[in-house]
């Protein structure tokens, strides 16, 4: 069943290209829900515990021991139904594009295609092949379709990808060869038992390659330019699940290859996950563009997930991938709310600018959806971000207490960059508004995709928040598989 | 001596022999004043009627043979490479009919199936002597297809810097056979390879590597004998430069492969002391300023023709590092990438030619909007250079990947081979920036000017089309080509 989720996208991707202009958008709609379908389906079949299922394990490239197998586990069908659900509103909030529409949604499925590739794959070479078919698409979908400088961060965001999947491929291929060069499987290469020295240098290489893509400062640069250039249905599958591959990365690959390597290095990811949480906080606190807000929001929430990886303990990986998921939902709303509700209509980002549209009686839907998707991420308790971002405090003060107090600071920092974006842009008093805005005419009313859109993630977002242990009943488990034997033991849980 | 054997043996080189002859005969009689497309599609017709009987015969007549001394030695592997550039070389010849630039059609054809010939017995022999007149056959019929274009200054430019650069390596290569000669005291590169391994470390033998090393770098446009490539890239007519970037790179890196594998002894490097410990070091650091100064290099780039050119000297850096492997993965990653790097390079030049017909060099900016006038064109040179970039799923990604992971296992725990194939996988991830430049033409940049055309016809547009279909199966499923390899390597090694 899982496996339907990529074949239906690399088949979608191809199938747009086909059909009719008029059809492409319902047809990537079908395909993007029949994709969270799948999902859902597989996630019930595989039914949790601390095992991994089999989907597909057949011979690919026999010279390398190279297999075509996938495989689910708790974390990958958190993440595959992240996919799904981001690709579904993805469509919903791409409905009014019309500039090239079939290559759009054509590159747009690829993309999740790829996503869901690496969420699945058991093989290491396969994970990275999926990882770098995600990577291309975006390039195109941010220059052709972007806004914002688009050439120069369409550019900015490939390049970072690729440095940072070279040095992984680095990483894997000396993996591969240290552990004998038979097989590729990511058990196989886990149970290898490399030497410690090998694991030190090796760690650092495949942990960094692939956290670049999760945001890690200082190697970050590339979110916050990449997201405002692209369009908004873009900048929400960037921060919802793209980002979200690096960090899946770090912690299928980085962490059972190399257990020695990442307790040597814990306390330096911390310090730098922390540096991410404190800055990213405090630039976003300074940010004129409202997009600007929210890409530098992102930055400090996902160095949440990094600090969650390198607490090194159940309840911080438990939380970072927690994390994952509701930073993917939250962050998508944020950024569909900036982007299309607020500024497709508006044609303003500028938060000096946004103050004297009195927003709050103009667009009472988007303030009040912005409040949600604002209260529930700097941690408000109901909704997923404050039970995710407990966990990883838990694992961190009970592994790194002096970054977990830090990481506490950057919390109160995101309540205050937070609410200063929705009490200037949304509640500024009207008083301070020129009178003739109010006269002026209406913007146009919310589609009913975007209000679709909306809804899904909010209710989301607040499902996990009020019943965490939906996903946390596969999370949890999964760091009892084998695969995580040698980090269990090296860190002694 | 058995001549019957001999005849058996060299079959299909003397069917495309014949073919040659035919069709320079064709174009002086019968078709003599007839308007230029129906030369131009008779001649690619009998050259394809040649491969194709050449193919047959490598498949189901020609039996595996050795002759005395290794002159021509037939065996699985060699005759697999074979049927490989007899493929490469049958699309070349049909994509030329696209690009009508002379009036000398039936010698141009000819020339191209004489160097096809000698690429041919460059595979096929082990011997020293033949293996300098096979590489002089195709280098000779090179020199004049790069030149071909009398009207242009920029091909008697690229002809004559091929020539001149070819000439001198030919001259050092054969002053190192000389040499090997001297020392080996036989021809055989079987006997060499013995004689060379009981003998003892000799300054002459580095002399004589470095002497063969000058002679096939050239030929693969590696760094610091890469002079030529931009500038014949860029001038020679187009059907000569796919010529020269792809069948002739598959010839020249598998019998310099041959050659180092079994004429300086399989082992001959590394490790052990007392044994020849020669061309690792120097090859290595030859692969490495390739990869290094071939993509920097190409960043500047404007014309498509030269950027592909930089592009190949940093594939032939790619190239040496599979050398590194064991004998059967060294076989495996270098027979598979140099297969895949002639398909990816002859579709790209193909996506050029089909656009430029007879027409000035093209630059970055002229492809500006080109997606929108010929998506399935340019769905195809996606697809092209996207491999050369090595992204996967396309056959550019397995085949680096190979021959990286070949280079790595050689030598496991050496740091020094590890820093090499860190230098590939960066200077890879470098090159993606130059490849970009171009895509983003294509498919992002809006037209300023007029948008490129497709002149070709159907018959170009479908080769485009087959090759990237082949391009795109050879890296979703490796194994299909790989097993083939694999068939043939097992036969071989000893």
């Amino acid at each position: 069943m899982l496996a339907w989720t990529i074949i239906l996208s690399f088949a979608g991707a191809l199938g747009v290209l086909l059909v009719p202009k008029a059809l492409v958008r319902w047809v990537a709609l079908v395909v993007a829900c029949a994709g969270l379908a799948c999902g859902f389906f597989g996630a019930i079949e595989f039914g949790g515990g601390p095992v991994s299922m089999s989907i597909v394990d057949l011979p690919w490239i026999a010279p390398l021991g190279v297999r075509f197998a996938l495989e689910a586990d708790g974390i990958g069908v958190t993440l595959v139904l992240l996919t799904g659900i981001a690709a579904v509103v993805g469509v919903l909030f791409s409905w009014n594009i019309e500039k090239r529409l079939s290559e759009y949604f054509a590159f747009f499925l690829t993309l999740i295609g790829g996503v869901y590739g690496v969420f699945l794959s058991a093989d290491l070479f396969l994970l990275f092949v999926f990882y770098e078919i995600a990577i291309v698409p975006k390039y195109f979908l941010i220059a052709i379709w972007g806004g914002t400088r688009k050439d120069y961060g369409a550019m900015k965001l490939v390049l970072y990808s690729f440095a940072g999947s070279a040095l992984v491929l680095i990483g894997i291929l000396a993996a591969f060869v240290a552990a004998g060069g038979s097989s590729f499987a990511l058990i196989d290469l886990a149970q290898a038992e490399y030497s410690v020295e090998f694991q030190r240098w090796a760690f650092p290489l495949v942990f960094v390659g692939f956290a670049v893509l999760a945001g890690l400062w200082p190697f970050h640069t590339w979110a916050p330019t990449g997201h405002v250039a692209a369009p908004t249905p873009v900048s929400m599958l960037l921060a919802g699940v793209v980002m979200k591959l690096g960090a899946y990365g770090a912690l299928k690959v980085a962490l059972p290859l190399f257990p020695e390597g990442a307790i040597f290095w814990r306390d330096i990811l911390a310090a730098l996950a922390v540096t991410g949480i404190v800055y990213g906080g405090l630039v976003a606190m300074t940010q004129k563009d409202f997009k600007f807000v929210i890409g530098y929001s992102s930055v400090s929430h996902m160095g949440f997930v990094l600090l969650g990886v390198a607490t090194l303990n159940e309840t911080g990986l438990s939380g970072a991938v927690l994390q994952m998921f509701s930073h993917g939902i939250l962050a998508g709303l944020l950024f569909g709310i900036v982007g299309r509700l607020v500024y497709d209509r508006t044609h303003t980002r500028n938060l000096d600018e946004l103050k004297s549209l009195n927003l709050r009686v103009r667009m009472p839907f988007a303030a009040g959806a912005f409040t949600v998707a604002g209260m529930a991420s700097m941690g408000m308790p109901g909704f997923s971000g404050f039970v995710a971002e407990l966990h990883v405090l838990i694992g961190a003060w009970r592994s790194v207490p002096v970054h977990g107090i830090i990481a506490g600071i950057g919390v109160v920092i995101g309540v205050a960059y937070t609410m200063k974006a929705i009490q200037t842009v949304f509640f500024t008093d009207a008083g301070d508004t020129d009178p003739g805005v109010e006269t002026s005419p209406t913007y146009a009313p919310f589609t009913v995709p975007e209000r679709a859109g909306v809804w899904m993630l909010s209710l989301t977002s607040l499902l996990i928040g009020l019943y965490p242990r939906i996903l946390l009943d596969w999370i949890t488990p999964t760091f009892q598989t084998p695969l995580y034997e040698g980090l269990r033991k090296g860190a002694g849980w | 001596m058995d001549y019957g054997l001999i005849f058996l043996t060299l079959s299909p080189e003397f069917v495309l022999a014949v073919a040659a002859m035919a069709v320079m005969g064709l174009d002086l009689t019968v078709l003599k004043g007839t308007s230029r497309i129906y030369r131009m599609t008779a001649a690619a017709g009998v050259m394809a009627i040649g491969i194709f009987t050449a193919i047959l015969l490598l498949q189901y007549y020609v039996k595996d043979a050795s002759f005395p001394l290794g002159m021509l030695v037939q065996n699985p592997l060699n005759l697999l490479v074979k049927k490989v550039i007899l493929f490469v070389a049958l699309t070349i010849g049909l994509l030329a009919t696209e690009v009508r630039f002379t009036r000398n059609v039936g010698e141009y054809y000819a020339l191209l199936m004489l160097a096809t010939i000698g690429m041919m017995l460059l595979v096929s022999t082990e011997n020293l002597l033949l293996l300098f007149v096979a590489l002089e056959l195709t280098s000779l019929s090179l020199y004049v297809l790069a030149g071909y274009n009398e009207r242009s200054r920029e091909s008697a430019e690229a002809g004559m810097k091929y020539f001149l650069f070819g000439g001198m390596s030919a001259a050092f290569l054969l002053f190192g056979f000389s040499y090997l000669y001297g020392l080996g005291g036989t021809l055989d590169l079987g006997s060499l390879g013995l004689a060379l391994s009981a003998h003892a470390a000799d300054p002459l033998l580095s002399v004589a590597l470095i002497l063969v090393v000058i002679g096939f770098g050239f030929k693969l446009a590696a760094v610091p004998f890469h002079f030529w490539a931009p500038d014949t890239y860029q001038g020679a007519p187009i059907a000569s430069t796919m010529l020269i970037g792809s069948a002739s790179k598959v010839a020249g890196g598998y019998a310099f492969l041959k050659l180092l594998l079994i004429g300086f002894g399989a082992g001959g490097w590394s490790g052990s002391g007392e044994t020849i410990t020669g061309w690792a070091p120097l090859l290595a650091l030859i692969a490495v300023l390739s990869m290094v100064f071939g993509n920097l290099a190409a960043l500047a780039q404007t014309s498509v023709r030269r950027l592909l050119g930089y592009s190949a000297v940093a594939h032939a850096g790619y190239l040496l590092l599979g050398f590194f492997g064991s004998e059967s993965d060294a076989y495996h990653s270098v027979v598979f990438y140099l297969t895949v790097y002639a398909l990816t390079t002859v579709g790209a030049f193909g996506v050029i030619a089909a656009v430029q017909g007879k027409g000035r060099d093209l630059t970055l900016r002229d492809f500006a909007g080109f997606s929108r006038k010929s998506p399935e064109m340019a769905l195809c040179l996606l697809v092209f250079i996207l491999s050369l970039a090595g992204i996967p799923p396309l056959a550019g990604f397995a085949g680096k990947f190979y021959l990286f992971a070949a280079a790595l296992k050689s030598d496991p725990g050496h740091m020094g081979m590890l820093a090499a194939v860190s230098i590939g996988v960066v200077m890879s991830a470098v090159s993606l920036y130059y490849y970009l430049q171009l895509l983003k033409q294509v498919f992002v940049a809006d037209p300023i000017g007029p948008v490129l055309r497709v002149k070709a016809g159907f018959l170009g547009r479908s080769m485009i089309l087959l090759l990237a279909f082949c391009v795109i199966t050879l890296g979703c499923a490796p194994g299909i080509f790989l097993d083939l390899i694999t068939g043939a390597v097992i036969s071989v090694s000893r």
